[in-house]
């Protein structure tokens, strides 16, 4: 019987008591196409940041300059740039950079953001209120512009950089995370332990703190996604990792120009190198949400 | 208002000239396939419900009784289908029906009513054009469709029509909701009503208007009802036939007096002795229960599904389904044992002695003038308005009243989850207790804990079974090393679980099991005061039978005084000492569990009593609230049920004075201003009994 | 309805508050000493002293902070230290043209990203669901300078259909302006058209799932009305709210965009004077911004409310 006018199914929508046990989140995760190809992609640009220099077949800080803007060939798969550096290098040692920052920024974030957001939600008062404008204020300008302004404030430099998209995602994750402690709040198990005169600390960190990790989780890999995307922003902008260090963002800056005199190579590999990164990241974030949320 | 319970002849289509049954169901297979692998939800599920008649599915849950609604409107989610067996409603074929015959089934033949009707209408769209809707379906123009909408929203007895039309589902409260609902599904005036468990969302009173009024319209509209509901006593009051379910297997089936008098299935004999009933209480004839757990959903047993749980049990039942067998011409029973299941052996001994409770001994807890004011929006919300109780050494004191009456506000307070408002106090031992848990010392925090109603929210579902048990022992009771790991031993044992249970996660527990482990989780550290907040109402009833025993025997051994709270009178009945009776965050009535429910009673408690539906077969005539339960932001003048009192006084006392509680005979206290005699002599009256 | 519009007008300005405060750190506060930051290392100390002077950064932070926040209520946004003029009439000008952009991409990706959400909700689980879902959560996450970068190999290198730079001459015609904008307008249409088409699609879900569908469905509605009367409305009320949100994001979008087809807007404005450390300018453009996105998330608000009873009407029942 296929019922046209029936509701979608939605996995485990049915009336079914579910008993676990079945497939673990882990190898549900594992029959999806869309994180495995994300996760494929990933692991081979975390490849190529570990281990850059060993992979690239070239130098990718020697000039040569006899061989400017050569096209994609056998020697230089992915062509040379104005400088007669090899594009296919450039790109792979370009990985490192900005999954570093990345990480770190989206590492401090995470931690600063998950400690505000679960006293935010837990003991709420005056702190919420005050952080939850801070929120608001933040998140109404764009996040570029933010870290474009203490960039500039502050001089570019990688650490500069990274504390900064840090502090930016720290109350956008506070408050993630405060609105899923707020849902906990609700529940008896926390009555549960201030009748056994538990303390404060113990109840967040203890009691709420693992129950938000899936949460915490999704978002951390949710504002990897962004963070690389910022970084990448503000490298083209000429705000990120400086010139001549291989990097996808500083490296489309630099070529861009050349794009009308038709050396598409010199810009087209590195935006795609971003392109594959920043989508297979959210591959992996987008299955991992849906495998928690079943 | 009437009560249509007159049974037709069971099975027996109504009336002359009548056609064969408007639903029949042959042989009915319905699989959902979850991730990849198919699993039977129903399995070969035949029952015919004849025209006029009223057919009930009774089941727990995962028995499939959904499962059977969503089959016959073909509304089976996509992973769902019916793999074999037919359906027919009024003779025509269900299953092969194309988009177009569908649809006109759906408009004018089959009409649904669900369990969350607050849910089940439109956020976006004025009540009125929901109803109107069906209207132009049919084919009318918009304003006659409104016109008649109107007129359907009044035979739902909707006193003011004209202003419900206009108002939002959010506007309506759930029993007026329902009542739209209704209307909404009988507007097309079809041959079946499908009711899908419609009262179970709604409190006692407000229940109770609504079967009424289902009774009076299904006579009216002359439609076959199929009742679909967890609850055997509002199936005995309302079906003329019912099908008992079980793991998606219709086990028995028959007269709905005869099942529930007679019944001739081992699961339907369990399942009726777990119901509390007049005269039974947790010492004396005591409930039984049905030992171990429902197959897992997809199972594949090849006997009999209820053969793992059943102590009848013989070689065959394992070996090949048994087949239905008829008892009489009306009565069928799925078990090779049918003749003496009736005589099933008890799962668990009838009596138990209880110590009684010491009388004369000053009383372990009091709450002394508790009110507690919450302002929410602007407005001010009198949860709890003067509350005085006494709670006795090792008794148990239920707590009843319906949603919004301050039960559970009350639990809070004397657990210091919540700070009352000035002027109360809290007492344990004749000592003042802080208001405020932080402040409470190390013993105060022994004496008092809490068992919740939902333990999927009362257990930290991060922790095993032996840390949620173990952490109460180590902070309040200061065990560790071996002695902690032989009292969790001790403790889990005797919530009747095995010791491999403690490595577990509560996700990987059924419910009645995480219930089991809040419960060893809060005699912990040895409390005199154990609060029960609906510690069963989430559960299934074969479930809350071993829980609510478990809690007795547990109150035997440890002389711990309960405050049971439940919505549930019979469950309160068959646990309480004394019962306290809540409206509106006053108490209205006190007393021993008995005298309370003999009567002569307070007048709440009365029309509390006369809206449980019973499954003794005893039909006494009601006494009806009128209107709604009113907002405790705005309680009514004087006596504060005056508003809904069918009692209230022609001399205008009730609107303009509250009465005090007052004792009528001794430790029973009432708060009304009609005299108990002459309470005595109208409740006498109306009761046939 | 007044009290809550007051309220959040209210909320607004306290957002707006703490914007300038922040702006104002970073643009006074954090970079130390401006004049030597505008000057670089090799101007003479008393050059410094005068621009700073001049700047009035010697005072003390809070009389600075006075002053700068009541000239900007008085409509006094500052001197550019790179024109030594008003910043006032460069960000007239180039709001006007940044909105030129925006307006274009908004008009075209909200009624793609809503169809699009609602055709992938509709075949949920299905080739087209996939397809709408996986595409619009790559597009939605890949820098605009990327996908104006591919768009630009492709249209104007590759092709040559489009011109590469966004800016039409002085007095082009309407028609020859669109057409320089539809290049840059690509990349913020495809990150526009990822979240709103996810927002679409899980409204939908959810309202298609919800039991107030079963109950129009079982009432013998075709599946087109049930969908059109019962299902969208609610199920794209949320998604106003997102596409208010998106705003913001779309203004950070312009900075780059701008900046890669040189189109004299904000973006490219604040670029400019970020590159020039033009301080003044620099701040009144940024808090511009947070304007726009207030002013647009209050829009939305009002709007939703107005369109759910649930909000408008409150609890009466």
């Amino acid at each position: 019987m296929t019922d046209i006018t029936g509701p979608p199914a939605t996995g485990v929508v049915v009336a079914q008591p579910g008993r676990s046990g079945e497939l673990t989140p882990w190898r549900l995760l594992l029959r999806r196409p869309t994180f495995l190809a994300g996760a494929a992609i990933l692991l081979f640009w975390v490849v190529c940041a570990i281990f850059g220099g060993a992979i690239a077949p070239h130098d990718p800080l020697a000039q040569q300059l006899l061989a400017t803007n050569i096209r994609p060939s056998a020697a230089h798969w992915f062509g040379t740039d104005q400088l007669g550096r090899d594009v296919f290098s450039r790109v792979i040692a370009g990985a490192r950079d900005i999954l570093v920052i990345s990480l770190l920024a989206t590492t401090i974030g995470t931690v600063l953001g998950t400690a505000i957001g679960l006293v935010m939600g837990y003991l709420g008062g005056v702190a919420d209120i005050l952080i939850g404008r801070l929120v608001e204020a933040v998140l109404a300008l764009p996040l570029v512009i933010v870290a474009f302004l203490f960039v500039v404030a502050l001089g570019a430099s990688p650490l500069v950089i990274t504390v900064v998209v840090g502090f930016v995602f720290t109350p956008i994750i506070a408050r993630t995370v405060r609105s899923a402690v707020l849902v906990e709040a609700q529940l008896d198990y926390l009555s549960s332990a201030r009748l056994l005169g538990e303390k404060s600390p113990y109840i967040m960190f203890t009691e709420i703190l693992p129950n938000v990790v899936p949460t915490i989780l999704v978002e951390f890999t949710v504002r990897l996604g962004y963070a690389i995307f910022t970084v990448a922003v503000l490298s083209f902008l000429g705000f990120g990792v400086q010139q001549p260090t291989p990097d996808w963002g500083g490296d489309i800056a630099a070529n861009y120009v050349t794009l009308g005199a038709g050396y598409w190579w010199q810009t087209l590999f590195p935006a795609l190198a971003i392109a594959s990164l920043v989508i297979a990241i959210n591959l992996v974030t987008d299955s991992v949400e849906q495998v928690l949320a079943s | 208002m009437t009560t249509t319970d007159a049974p037709t002849g069971p099975g027996a289509p109504a009336g002359p000239g009548a056609t064969g049954p408007t639903v029949q169901a042959e042989h009915m297979d319905v699989i959902y396939q979850v991730r990849g692998r198919d699993r039977l939800a129903l399995r070969n599920v035949s029952f015919q419900v004849g025209q006029r008649e009223s057919y009930g599915l009774v089941g727990e849950s995962g028995s499939g009784k959904s499962t059977v609604a969503l089959a016959l409107t073909r509304y089976l989610p996509r992973n769902g289908r019916v793999s074999s067996g037919s359906i027919t409603i009024n003779g025509q074929d269900l299953l092969s029906m194309g988009p177009a015959t569908l649809r006109a089934l759906r408009a004018r033949t089959v009409s649904m009513v669900y369990q969350e009707p607050g849910r089940a209408l439109n956020p976006s769209i004025r009540a009125g054009r929901q109803v109107a809707e069906v209207y132009e379906i049919a084919g009318q123009p918009r304003h006659e469709a409104l016109e008649r909408a109107e007129a359907m929203l009044r035979k739902v007895q909707i006193s003011d029509p004209g202003q419900v039309m206009d108002r939002y589902p959010h506007q309506l409260s759930g029993g007026m909701a329902q009542r739209v609902v209704i209307a909404m599904a009988l507007a097309s005036e079809p041959s079946l009503l499908i009711l899908d468990e419609p009262t179970t969302a709604l409190d006692a009173t407000v229940e109770a208007e609504v079967l009424d009024l289902v009774s009076a319209l299904r006579a009216e509209f002359a439609t076959s009802v199929l009742f679909i509901s967890h609850n055997l006593a509002v199936i005995a009051k309302m079906c003329d036939r019912v099908g008992v379910l079980y793991a998606g297997e219709l086990v028995e089936e028959g007269p709905a007096r005869e099942v529930f008098d007679q019944p001739r299935h081992p699961y339907t004999v369990g399942l009726l002795r777990c119901i509390p009933r007049r005269g039974q209480r947790k010492d004396h004839g005591r409930l039984d229960t049905i030992p171990g757990f429902l197959p897992p959903p997809g199972h594949t047993l090849t006997g009999c599904v209820f053969a793992p749980r059943c102590a009848l049990v013989e070689d065959r039942c394992r070996e090949a389904p048994p087949p239905s067998f008829p008892i009489n011409l009306a009565h069928t029973s799925r078990c090779y044992r049918h003749e003496v299941a009736p005589d099933l052996p008890r799962n668990t001994p009838v009596d138990l002695s209880i110590p009684a409770a010491t009388d004369g001994a000053p009383p372990l807890a009091r709450l002394v003038n508790v009110s507690k004011t919450f302002t929410s929006g602007g407005g001010v919300v009198h949860a709890l308005e003067r509350v005085n109780l006494d709670l006795l050494r090792a008794e148990t004191l239920g707590l009843v009243g319906e949603s919004g009456s301050g039960k559970t506000t009350l639990a809070r307070v004397l657990l210091g989850l919540i700070p009352p408002d000035r002027g109360a106090s809290v007492e344990l031992d004749d000592h003042p207790l802080p208001t405020d848990v932080r402040r409470r010392s190390r013993d105060q925090l022994k004496s008092l804990q809490i068992v919740f109603q939902n333990p999927d929210s009362a257990l930290n579902r991060r922790h095993t079974v032996r840390r949620l048990i173990s952490r109460p022992l180590a902070r309040l009771a200061g065990l560790s090393g071996q002695r902690l790991r032989d009292r969790v031993a001790d403790l889990i044992r005797s919530v009747r679980m095995e010791e491999r249970h403690l490595s577990l996660r509560p996700s990987q527990l059924s419910g009645g099991l995480k219930q089991r482990v809040a419960i060893a989780r809060a005699f912990g550290p040895g409390p005199r005061l154990l609060v029960c907040d609906e510690p069963t109402s989430a559960l299934d009833v074969s479930v809350q039978a071993a829980i609510l025993n478990l809690l007795a025997d547990l109150q035997a051994k440890e002389q711990a005084s309960y405050l049971f709270i439940s919505h549930d009178l019979g469950v309160v009945r068959y646990l309480s000492d004394r019962i306290a009776v809540l409206y509106l965050g006053r108490v209205m009535e006190v007393g021993p569990a008995e005298t309370v429910f003999a009567g002569p009673h307070h007048p709440y408690t009365e029309a509390l009593l006369s809206a449980v539906p019973s499954l003794d077969g005893q039909r006494s005539e009601r006494i009806r609230l009128e209107g709604e339960i009113p907002s405790a932001a705005n309680p009514p003048s004087g006596c504060v049920f005056h508003t809904r009192c069918p009692r209230r006084l022609p001399t205008g006392e009730c609107e303009a004075t509250e009465p005090p509680l007052a004792e009528v005979a001794p430790g029973h206290h009432m708060s009304c201003h009609i005299p108990i005699d002459q309470l005595r002599i109208l409740q006498r009256a109306d009761t046939p009994t | 309805m007044a009290t809550y519009l007051a309220k959040r007008i209210g909320l607004a300005l306290v957002t707006l508050w703490i914007i300038s405060l922040i702006v104002f750190f970073a643009g006074q506060v954090l970079p130390g000493d401006p004049g030597r930051a505008i000057l670089g290392n090799l101007a003479a100390e008393s050059s410094v002293r005068a621009l700073d002077h001049q700047l009035g950064v010697d005072r003390p932070l809070l009389t600075q902070y006075w002053t700068w926040l009541t000239g900007l209520l008085h409509g006094n946004f500052g001197m550019s230290t790179q024109f030594r003029l008003p910043v006032e009439p460069f960000l007239r000008a180039a709001l006007v043209n940044s909105l030129k952009l925006a307006v274009l991409a908004f008009v075209i990706v909200v009624p793609l990203g809503i169809l699009g959400g609602v055709l992938a909700a509709l075949s949920y689980g299905h080739m087209t669901d996939r397809v709408i879902s996986v595409t619009g959560l790559s597009f939605a996450t890949v820098p605009e300078f990327v996908s104006g970068i591919v768009v630009i190999v492709i249209f104007a290198v590759g092709l040559k259909l489009l011109p590469v730079s966004a800016a039409a001459g002085p007095g082009a015609s309407p028609l020859s302006q669109l057409q320089h904008l539809i290049l840059p307008a690509i990349p913020l249409i495809l990150i526009l058209f990822g979240y709103i088409a996810r927002m679409a699609r899980a409204g939908t879900i959810e309202a298609l799932n919800s039991d107030y569908a079963r109950t129009a469905t079982l009432k013998g509605l075709k599946r087109s009305v049930v969908i059109r009367r019962h299902v969208l409305r609610n199920a794209l009320l949320p998604t106003i709210t997102v596409i208010a949100t998106q705003t913001g994001y779309l203004i950070g979008g312009l900075v780059v965009v701008e900046t890669l087809f040189n189109y004299q807007g904000i973006g490219n404005l604040i670029y400019k004077a970020a590159g020039t450390k033009d301080f003044p300018m620099l701040e009144a453009g940024v808090l511009l911004i947070g304007v726009v996105y207030l002013v647009a998330t209050l829009i939305a608000d009002v709007l939703s409310t107005l369109l759910n009873p649930r909000l408008r009407l409150g609890n009466s029942g």
